[in-house]
């Protein structure tokens, strides 16, 4: 009688595992890994890359890296079987020389499927906010913008040494903010934070993609970067802040800031 | 049977290996919880302070914390306590160029002054960062022997054989039994709630206080990439902590008789590179730098403006080298120090919980 009241429970636990084929299975969600790689047109930026003069900008300047740290946001799927744009609307800082937040997974779950898949380098106008992100404010001393300059937060702080043309090692700072004038009365701002299209990726299940940033780029195209003229007090900037956003944005010939590197599934 | 005596041994060896200092710490034993007093303001515009999850602020704590921090037991010839070399008149810094050990002999560093050290998120203290807790820091000095030359089984006998102590450390920490890493558990919880956070300049962030127009223009000098560019290194009015704690080369040598950073690291790169000091206090903590090159606040201003001079680590946050730095004008160099007055918080020096209590 047991064995009886065994298998009827077997079989009835058997059927309830069994998929009902006639209905459509939900595809299931997963989130996206994305890792950061650093490279001067191809060579691997690591730690002891830096303070070293070993890099030749466009311009001929022999220059060295002291500071590489950036503000990426707003991870963009776009979903090609609905058009659905889906988005976790959260921001990464990556630091490069402290290898800290080379790994980012933004804070939203996707359908598994085929996407355009896009970010923001820095933050836009509707992000950049000031003060109202307490772990940007507490990061890297403060990666704020004084308000004398809008207020928000940094892009980009890119610093280091080159050799000027008087053959001194001299300091620049290639600080990305949003373009600002202060001159005028109000002041006159420019969003110069910028979308970054890696084209169109399959998410799976554990899908990771790689975004390359070549830090020669900034340097290079369209603007040939002359770091005699353009190296410190280059965030009350305007027109260096337009050009910095013209070399980070501009893509073309497969060469670019950012690009997407190596997609693993 | 030999197998069951070896997996015995093995077990045995294994929950003594997992034994840590920690051990004299009675895991059933609660203190009385103390939450840090957080400014407004720093609870509005940075991330909560860092507390180790093995040493919980508590009453008990920091009362004993206190009591220690203030106790020449510590030093070997009972002369010199903590506060000997971090008073708080002068914001727990020494107001000599270099503290003096127990026997005579002076350091090599300004000392540091203790203040919104919970806040210090990368957990690096002292001039080259060689500390990676407040904890660790405390225990340094007691041994130093140009500080307080002593050692951690002396002061734990010391305290030990005190009339009071074995109570104030079971009532802090569920035991009597003494050691290095309860005392400075203990100093640490104490020097966690040293914060400073009501100056004028707080007030005016929160809207209970106005800036003169020289403070405001200072501000702005302060502020200004063109000007004095120092928020860069000493954070802006979103970050009320006035300071990266990164370590940076400010332009003071061109060749060095101390390694800084480093030191610790044994990096060429880090060679020179010191821990940006809080702003906050500044006119209770002269001298300045890490070697109190400078006794005013003027010489400090001066140094960035005209002072700079090269070497192969400078930061490259240091502008116009080749010029001697910024060049300010006499103004903004007034304006300058006046809003960086503005930064004084005088409650925190007066402050009755952290004057000596014994």
């Amino acid at each position: 009688m047991r064995k009886i009241a065994l298998l009827l429970a077997t079989s009835f636990l058997l059927f309830a595992c069994n998929n009902d084929d006639d209905t459509p299975q939900p595809v299931p969600n997963t989130t996206v890994e994305f890792t950061f790689s650093h490279n001067w047109d191809g060579d691997a930026i690591e730690n002891s890359d830096f303070d070293f003069l070993q890099y030749f900008n466009a311009n001929g300047d022999q220059m060295s890296i002291s500071k590489l740290v950036y503000l990426i946001s707003d991870v963009t799927f776009e979903s090609l079987a609905t058009g659905e744009t889906l988005d976790a609307g959260d921001y990464n800082l990556v630091n490069v020389r402290e290898g800290t937040n080379l790994s980012f997974t933004p804070d939203i779950e996707i359908p598994e499927g085929d996407y355009l898949v896009s970010f923001t380098f820095g933050f836009d106008d509707e992000d950049n906010q000031d003060g109202i992100y307490l772990d940007l404010n507490s990061a890297d001393g403060g990666w704020n913008v004084p308000m004398m300059l809008g207020g928000g937060y940094h892009y980009m702080r890119l610093e280091g040494k080159f050799i000027d043309n008087t053959a001194t090692e001299t300091n620049y700072a290639y600080h990305a903010i949003r373009a600002a004038d202060p001159s005028t009365t109000p002041i006159t701002l420019q969003d110069t934070s910028f979308e970054v299209s890696l084209g169109q990726i399959t998410i799976g299940s554990s899908t990771s993609i790689e975004i390359e940033m070549n830090v020669a780029e900034w340097f290079k195209n369209p603007n040939q970067w002359d770091l005699n003229v353009l190296n410190t007090m280059l965030m009350p900037n305007f027109d260096a802040q337009v050009l910095m956003f013209e070399n980070g944005s501009t893509f073309s010939n497969s060469t670019g800031v950012f690009s997407l590197g190596t997609v693993t599934q | 049977m030999k197998v069951r005596i070896v997996f015995l041994l093995i077990f045995a060896l294994t929950i003594a290996s997992c034994n840590d200092e920690d051990d004299n710490v009675n895991s059933e034993y609660t203190a009385t919880p103390l939450e840090l007093e957080i400014p407004p303001l720093f609870a509005q515009k940075i991330l909560p302070p860092v507390i180790p999850e093995d040493n919980p602020q508590s009453v008990e704590g920091v009362a004993l914390g206190r009591k220690l921090f203030f106790d020449k037991k510590l030093s070997a010839d009972n002369t010199l306590a903590c506060a000997g070399c971090h008073s708080p008149a002068s914001a727990f810094t020494d107001p000599r160029q270099f503290s003096v050990g127990i026997d005579g002999i002076a350091g090599t560093r300004n000392s540091m002054p203790l203040f919104n050290m919970a806040w210090n998120y990368n957990e690096l203290f002292f001039w080259d960062g060689r500390s990676a807790s407040i904890e660790e820091q405390a225990l340094a000095p007691v041994v130093d022997p140009i500080e307080m030359h002593n050692t951690w089984s002396n002061v734990a006998q010391t305290l030990q054989s005190d009339g009071e102590y074995p109570t104030l450390f079971e009532e802090a920490f569920g035991t009597q039994s003494i050691d290095s890493v309860l005392v400075t558990k203990a100093i640490a919880q104490f020097l966690r709630t040293l914060i400073s956070g009501n100056s004028k300049f707080d007030r005016y962030m929160n809207g209970n206080e106005e800036l003169t127009p020289s403070e405001l223009n200072g501000l702005n000098v302060f502020l200004d990439e063109n000007r004095g560019d120092c928020f860069h290194c000493h954070g802006n009015p979103n970050n009320p902590l006035w300071t990266d704690n990164i370590f940076h080369n400010n332009g003071l040598d061109e060749t060095f008789t101390d390694l800084g950073r480093g030191g610790v690291t044994g990096d060429p790169r880090e060679f020179g590179l010191f821990k940006t000091p809080s702003l906050r206090n500044l006119i209770y903590t002269a001298p300045y730098m890490h070697d109190g090159r400078f006794e005013t606040i003027d010489e400090v201003i001066d140094h960035y403006s005209e002072g700079l001079v090269y070497s192969e680590t400078i930061d490259p946050l240091m502008k116009s080298v080749d010029e001697g730095g910024v060049q300010l004008s006499p103004e903004d160099k007034a304006d300058l120090k006046a809003f960086l007055l503005t930064l004084t918080d005088e409650n925190f020096i007066d402050n009755p919980d952290f004057q000596n209590p014994n």
